[in-house]
């Protein structure tokens, strides 16, 4: 199309480049032996010291933000949990 | 010294026989004893790829089991002064030989030989687990696509798992005049991407399909771009230093203006 031409178009290789960026990087942290899973349980026992989480609906994805590789999750709180500060022993609620 | 070469991929399909085959003659060419092996064991390719699919009796599997001699399962090829192709089995499957097997099988193999080329299966199962046993160097062959470089990647984690520390790369297939137009990865893309070795860029050419119908590597005539950058990259494997093939292509007027316009 005539017209395309004078649009300003992100190059197919650098979509190719930037998606295979993300999908080996996920790649190479789901294969190297479940360290994935190992680092969620962590950052969920971490934050389960504070507050409450919804464990089941926890999701974590990569996603693209200004141009970087992001490591998002998604953390449903259902409460936090009284009386929590850094120095704080916090009691585990049962839920 | 000599020394085994395993052709490996992940993806299917990218380049592996094609290049098992013309790295095979081009080393011989270059004055070596050379035996190129079939390792997809049940989807047997390339005899038909190097023209010698007439003769063959015995194959792999055979020599495994003990049926013939390694001797009496290599065909030698009439072309090139000492180049033999060990073929695989087309009947049994590729759970017929186990990685212990290939090892003691491709050592056979070396006290005769200077290079073992090993054709690897597509996949990561059994039959790559075989077809690198043995192997002191493994190869990668990609070809510049998103999948493609993906698996590549996984083949390097295999590979450097399995004691293979410097895994290197041909990059197959390169459509220069698609890279030129930012459509296609470039080299420098991929290597900065998978972190790996170049061992060498062949361009897409349609000399090989010409070639895979006759039977005759590309490296066996003058006239093919993909055989000069596999004869190219033999003499790397032998040690040389051969610096890289200039595929860029001329830009003719219409994709100059072309390129300006989509620029504004
Ligand atoms: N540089 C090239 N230019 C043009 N065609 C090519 C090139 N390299 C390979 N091909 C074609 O691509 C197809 C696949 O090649 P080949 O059989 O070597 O791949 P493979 O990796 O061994 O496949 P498989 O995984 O099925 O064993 C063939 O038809 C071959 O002719
Ligand atoms: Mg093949």
């Amino acid at each position: 199309m005539v017209f395309n031409w004078f649009r300003q178009k992100t190059k197919t290789k650098d979509v190719a480049k930037d998606r295979l960026r993300v999908v080996l990087m996920q790649d190479r942290l789901s294969l190297s032996h479940g360290i994935m899973e190992e680092m969620k349980d962590e950052v969920i026992t971490a934050i389960s010291k504070y507050v409450e989480i919804d464990r089941p609906g926890i999701e974590f994805s990569w996603k693209e933000i200004d141009k970087r590789r992001a490591l998002v999750a998604n953390i449903p709180v259902i409460s936090i949990k009284r009386g929590a500060t850094s120095n704080d022993r916090v009691t585990q609620r049962s839920y | 010294m000599s020394q085994a070469i395993v052709i490996t991929s992940g993806k299917g399909g990218v380049g592996k026989t094609t290049t098992t085959a013309n790295l095979g003659v081009a080393l011989a060419l270059s004055g070596a004893k050379v035996v190129v092996v079939d390792a997809d064991i049940g989807l047997r390719n390339l005899d038909v790829v190097m023209g010698l699919e007439n003769r063959i009796v015995y194959d792999l599997v055979d020599v495994v089991e003990g049926y013939c001699r390694l001797r009496q399962a290599l065909i030698k090829d009439k072309r090139v002064d000492g180049l033999f192709l060990l073929p695989a089995a087309q009947t049994k499957d590729k759970n017929a030989v186990n990685p212990e097997q290939m090892k003691e099988l491709i050592g056979a193999l070396k006290e005769e030989h200077d290079y073992i080329i090993v054709d690897c299966p597509a996949g990561i199962e059994q039959g790559f687990r075989n077809a690198i046993s043995g192997a002191d160097r493994a190869v990668i062959v990609t070809t510049p696509e998103v999948s493609a470089v993906r698996d590549a990647d996984r083949i390097t984690g295999l590979l450097e798992a399995s004691g293979f520390e410097k895994p290197e790369l041909i990059i197959n297939r390169i459509k220069p005049r698609m890279v030129a137009r930012g459509d296609m990865m470039d080299i420098p893309d991929i290597i900065d991407i998978l972190a790996i070795d170049l061992l060498g860029v062949v361009p897409d050419d349609d000399y090989i399909v010409v070639s895979t119908n006759r039977g005759e590597p590309a490296v066996m005539t003058d006239n093919s771009r993909a055989g000069e950058a596999y004869r190219n990259i033999a003499r790397r494997i032998r040690g040389e230093e051969v610096p890289f093939l200039d595929l860029s292509e001329k830009e003719t007027i219409w994709s100059r203006l072309r390129r300006l316009m989509r620029r504004n």
